[in-house]
């Protein structure tokens, strides 16, 4: 049986965060929680998490789900602070 | 009546090819047309139509997407083929790298036709002789017999858990491919036993997803796996031998072996050729021996994995040899012309000489191979261009 370049590791077990040279910073107060910047992350990076705790624009916005961005997977692409449509993220240079 | 063996037709290389892969019970078939491939898919895909050849026969916009797609395919366990021809193999070029790394045993056929610039779509083998590395075993086919018994046999190579490679077999653009000859056709019943089902031991499954060629680091197994796929090739030739013996007893067919040798028991000449001009070269042999010159020919059928040994054994005595070769390599010698010299390299010492022929359809006549012969007496040679200038 030949060794075959298949594996069965999910790619979840792969941090990708030592790529980044700089990082999303959600400006919660801005987020409508439209999960724009969920979509568009091409590495799955961001969850979208219930906590009423999580600021927002008012509080009719409180009770959806905060967009939540996992620095582990994060390649910081900028993806996300290009697309949202509120300007509530900003990529900030990652310091060494 | 009692069901024979099998019974004789007359028809093209690539007619041959299409009822070879039907034969083989083939159940994915993705290709783009090529002249002179077009025959061997629409041949199959008239099959698949009329509902003789239970297969899905997919129609790609390109050569690259054929070769994904049976890629995929025979991942996912289904015996898959494709076909193709010059630029359309070199389109393959890429994702043939990844069939093999993939160690996926699929067949594909492949007629050989030159490469442009300018266009030509006559016979010549620099289209495979530029994939001799891409882990393919590589069959060179004499006849149309040859072409329909390789597909069979391919298979059966391929899908050998000691190999797992895919192979490649290649026919002469217009001299095979739409040249009619009688072929023995393959019973039917006796072929499907014969190449069985395919079972590979590892294949796509939804239930349980893998990635499939993803990244891997230098300290990865990636040089272990390169390794794997070289020895996998280079030890094939005891399996592929046993393969051809079998095959020959089933079918009561007469392949030969890794290499055909022709009339080299007592040789004191002889020219080392792939393909259908080997057929004029055995005639000149023949016509040779006639007036009393001790020549032979050494055929390679197959030409990856190389049979070094075969060579060897079938050039010792010789006081010259000469390497035909229907391709071109720019800048050195031809491909089998190293490839032979490697294997004798310190252990015979036969001046050896290299010519190059037919390129882009160039007719090879018993004279020029005449003239070959004639001058193997003068010993090493750099190159040598056959029927070139004599406009």
């Amino acid at each position: 049986m030949p060794i075959l370049p298949i594996t069965y590791v999910s790619t979840s077990t792969r941090e990708m965060s030592s790529w980044r040279t700089s990082k999303p910073i959600i400006e919660y107060s801005k987020c409508t929680r439209c999960a724009i910047c969920w979509k568009f992350c091409p590495d799955v990076a961001i969850d979208l998490v219930s906590d009423p705790s999580i600021k927002s624009p008012n509080e009719k916005f409180s009770s959806l789900e905060a967009p939540l961005i996992n620095l582990n997977y994060c390649k910081g692409c900028g993806i996300c602070a290009t697309e949202c449509p509120f300007g509530a993220i900003e990529m900030v240079r990652e310091e060494i | 009546m009692e069901s024979v063996q099998s019974h004789r037709k007359i028809m093209t290389g690539n007619e041959a090819v299409a009822v070879g892969v039907k034969l083989a019970k083939v159940k994915v078939i993705a290709a783009y047309p090529i002249t002179p491939q077009t025959t061997i898919v629409e041949e199959l895909a008239d099959m698949v139509a009329n509902g003789e050849l239970d297969s899905k026969f997919i129609e790609v916009e390109s050569e690259h997407s054929a070769m994904s797609a049976v890629t995929a395919s025979e991942a996912s366990g289904v015996r898959s083929y494709t076909a193709s021809s010059s630029h359309g193999i070199l389109y393959m070029h890429e994702p043939l790298h990844w069939a093999a790394g993939m160690r996926l045993p699929l067949v594909m056929s492949v007629v050989n036709r030159a490469i442009g610039p300018p266009w030509n779509i006559w016979g010549e083998q620099t289209d495979t002789f530029n994939q001799k590395d891409t882990g393919w075993l590589q069959i060179y086919c004499e006849s149309n017999q040859e072409a329909m018994d390789s597909i069979l046999l391919g298979y059966k190579i391929a899908e050998n858990k000691k190999i797992l490679l895919p192979v490649m077999n290649m026919l002469d653009a217009f001299t095979l491919s739409h040249t009619s000859e009688p072929v023995d056709v393959r019973n039917q019943k006796k072929a499907a036993e014969y190449v069985g089902d395919l079972e590979l031991d590892s294949k796509l499954d939804f239930k349980n997803p893998a990635g499939y060629g993803s990244l891997l680091g230098p300290d990865g197994p990636f040089m272990e796996m390169k390794k794997d796929m070289r020895d996998s090739m280079y030890n094939a030739i005891g399996t592929i031998k046993n393969e051809i013996s079998n095959f020959n007893e089933q079918f009561s067919a007469e392949l030969p072996g890794l290499t055909d040798n022709f009339m080299m028991e007592d040789a004191d000449y002889a020219l080392v050729t792939a393909g259908a001009i080997s057929s004029t070269a055995k005639y000149t042999v023949r016509k040779l021996r006639e007036k009393g010159q001790k020549v032979g020919l050494i055929r390679l059928y197959f030409y990856r994995p190389f049979p070094g040994e075969d060579v060897l054994k079938a050039v010792k005595g010789l006081k010259g040899l000469g390497v035909v070769e229907r391709n071109l390599s720019f800048g050195q010698r031809g491909p089998t012309y190293e490839d032979v010299a490697t294997s004798l390299y310190g252990r015979v010492d036969i001046p050896i000489r290299n010519y190059v022929v037919g390129l882009g359809g160039r007719d090879i006549r018993v004279k020029d191979f005449e003239r070959m012969f004639e001058d193997l007496v003068e010993g090493d040679n750099e190159i040598e261009w056959v029927n070139v200038g004599v406009k």
